[in-house]
């Protein structure tokens, strides 16, 4: 009986419905429904996330999923040959920030974010932006380095201090000559011995290296790379570590070390992104000391071995960093052995 | 240059060569027991990679370093198994099982390293062997510590050339082995199983590729990481060529490799020499293929190598 009333007014809810949602979809981002939605955040890796450069930006992407609410997906070790297509893939299924380790792909991904123009693209890259999407980031930490190498002078009683690093290019070579410039300003009589393993993951090779170096006389080692430590741990020299705080690798062993901290220029990107007023830009600076994304990492059991002066003297020149009073040169020459 | 004399001539280097050339010696004495048999086992690295793993991942957990060589064994024999069903069995191309089975197990060291161990933010580890000082023998001036305060699977490296060249020309089934890989029609005449050699040939293959992997991860360094074989494998092929299928030229080749690549290292770290870094890390290579092209003039791989026997076929 009331049947003839009721559906017309169903129809009526239906169309009012139906209009609303128009209304709240065509409206976009001011609805807050829309808004609830976590920024979907992609990372395209081109090793396994343990390699260190690439675990420092996996850490503060987990980070940023339990602290801004974002929804972080990653794919490791993609090779050049897949990196388009997992890019894309990505980008087809609407993530908003994509972003990654290059180096290697970075042609590969500057031509894919050429397609995608509404989608922030983020990667490390030696090189600059690219409008209108293609946002870059470093590792900017040559000025930890700096400051391990002031201690690193200090310390040395044979005056030869050593670095193992992987491959001689730009981001390797001005954290060694960093750790040396830091090292010569303490130690007049420094010298500094380099080798290079011509791979980012060859931990025997590289504790190999390490020994040799310690052969000839090194008694402070900057580990660039995973296995160094070992090496000096085994023969009881002192060693910096470098990406994170590597002193549980070897208490006795590592005084400190350059850290990356990928927070800073990770939190911002996403905020910008979430924001919608990204740009392309270059967030290195975001990596430097002043900005928090590096730093000396804690000198843990070190604390009280260091002596007092040296402490003194790292305090000093830290604060004048921070204070923009003291600028690290940034020398990506090749470094040679002394 | 007196600096680098100084710094060839001391135990430290001889020492150091001692440790590069394990992992070689059990790899190409692994690779030249299937060649002998007459299938090219290009599985190596991926064998090496997944036996690594095995035993890395058995020694963490059980806390025992035997044990983990004995996974890394048992787990290069099971992929030794699985290059014998591909190439022996089912008479496959041994170039495209052997690297097919190099990408499978490269895949699965990768797979179950993240099953196993999921994604640390710091790389799990285990308390590495201990060099460790032979009584009496490590005394021995200069020779005791080059060659006698080294890991145990080096001593088990150094025994093991002897061995293998032992079973392979003075025992009946080294004369098999060989006969399968020269002529293995001849020998199936002869009454002997050219399957049953084969697959024994491989079974061994891989648990001495196992034990080389074990090696890197477990007395070399104490941690499991993917790039700690380095193509480790593939210069073990080319020793094989080097030492003209003969297990003391072989470990010759591997010691001169070592050799090379320790002076390399002591090299780049000197003031007295600048030239760029990949000339530095080059030189191994570059000597060993030299070293081949001189030494392998006459030297003959086995007659049946990379042939698939069927009994009936001629």
């Amino acid at each position: 009986m009331n049947s003839g009333k009721r559906v017309p007014r169903t129809a009526g809810t239906i169309m009012v419905a139906v209009l609303v949602a128009a209304f709240l979809l065509s409206s976009g981002p001011v609805v807050p429904l829309h808004a609830q939605a976590p920024l979907k955040v992609a990372a395209v890796f081109e090793t396994p996330i343990e390699e260190p450069w690439v675990n420092q930006i996996h850490v503060a992407l987990l980070r940023a999923k339990k602290e801004m609410g974002i929804q972080y997906d990653w794919s490791e070790s993609v090779k050049s040959a897949d990196f388009a297509r997992v890019m894309r893939e990505y980008a087809e299924k609407g993530y908003q920030l994509i972003t990654g380790d290059a180096f290697g792909a970075e042609r590969i991904a500057r031509r894919v974010a050429a397609d995608y123009p509404k989608i922030a693209f983020v990667f490390g890259s030696g090189i600059g932006p690219a409008e209108p999407n293609f946002g870059v980031f470093d590792n900017w930490i040559h000025e930890p380095a700096f400051l391990s190498g002031m201690i690193a002078g200090k310390m040395t009683k044979s005056n030869t201090i050593g670095v193992v690093a992987a491959m001689p290019i730009p981001e390797v070579n001005r954290l060694a000559n960093a750790f040396y410039a830091g090292a010569k300003e303490t130690n007049p009589k420094v010298k500094c011995k380099f080798s290079f393993i011509g791979s980012f993951f060859d931990p025997p090779k590289a504790k190999e290296a390490a020994l040799a170096q310690i052969e000839s006389g090194v008694d402070v080692i900057y580990a660039e790379r995973f296995g160094v430590i070992e090496a000096a741990k085994e023969k009881g020299i002192l060693a910096m570590s470098n990406m994170s705080d590597q002193s549980a690798l070897g208490p006795d062993t590592v005084i400190t070390g350059p850290v990356w901290d990928m927070w800073p220029t990770v939190k911002y990107m996403v905020s910008l992104v979430k924001a919608g007023v990204f740009t392309a830009q270059d967030f290195g600076g975001f990596s430097f000391m002043s900005k928090g994304g590096s730093y000396l990492a804690p000198y843990n059991k070190f604390d009280a071995k260091l002596p007092a002066d040296v402490k003194d003297l790292v305090a000093k020149r830290q604060q004048e960093i921070l204070a923009g009073n003291f600028r690290v040169d940034i020398d990506e020459s090749i470094p040679k052995s002394q | 240059m007196n600096e680098i004399l100084s710094q060839v001539f001391q135990v430290g280097f001889f020492a150091a060569v001692i440790r590069i050339a394990t992992p070689l010696v059990f790899g190409t004495l692994g690779e030249l027991f299937a060649e002998r048999a007459g299938v090219l086992n290009l599985g190596i690295e991926g064998i090496m990679m997944l036996a690594a793993m095995a035993g890395f991942s058995t020694a963490f957990f059980t806390g025992s370093l035997w044990l983990g060589v004995l996974a890394a064994v048992l787990t290069g024999v099971m992929a030794g198994a699985l290059m014998g069903l591909l190439t022996v069995s089912l008479g496959l191309s041994q170039h495209v099982s052997g690297i097919g089975l190099t990408l499978l197990c490269s895949g699965l060291s990768f797979f179950f390293y993240r099953l196993i161990f999921g994604q640390p933010s710091s790389l799990p580890k285990i308390s590495s062997f201990e060099p460790l000082a032979l009584p009496g023998l490590a005394d021995i001036p200069v020779l005791g510590p080059i060659l006698f305060n080294q890991f145990a699977l080096v001593y088990l490296a150094m025994a093991i050339v002897p061995a293998a060249a032992f079973v392979l020309y003075q025992t009946p089934w080294g004369l098999n082995l060989r006969a399968v890989g020269e002529n293995p029609h001849a020998a199936y005449s002869a009454g002997v199983s050219v399957t049953a050699m084969r697959y024994q040939a491989l079974l061994v293959s891989g648990a001495l590729m196992g034990l080389a992997g074990a090696f890197l991860c477990m007395a070399q360094y104490n941690a499991y990481t993917f790039g700690v074989i380095s193509g480790r494998g593939w210069v073990c092929i080319a020793l094989i060529v080097f030492g003209q299928w003969n297990p003391w030229k072989s470990a010759a080749g591997s010691i001169l490799f070592a050799c090379i690549d320790a002076l390399q290292l002591r090299l780049q770290a000197s003031s007295a020499v600048h030239l760029p870094y990949q000339v530095f890390l080059m030189l191994p290579f570059v000597l060993t293929i030299v070293g081949m092209a001189l030494v392998s003039r006459n030297a003959l791989a086995p007659a049946a190598l990379l042939k698939p026997f069927r009994k009936e076929a001629r």
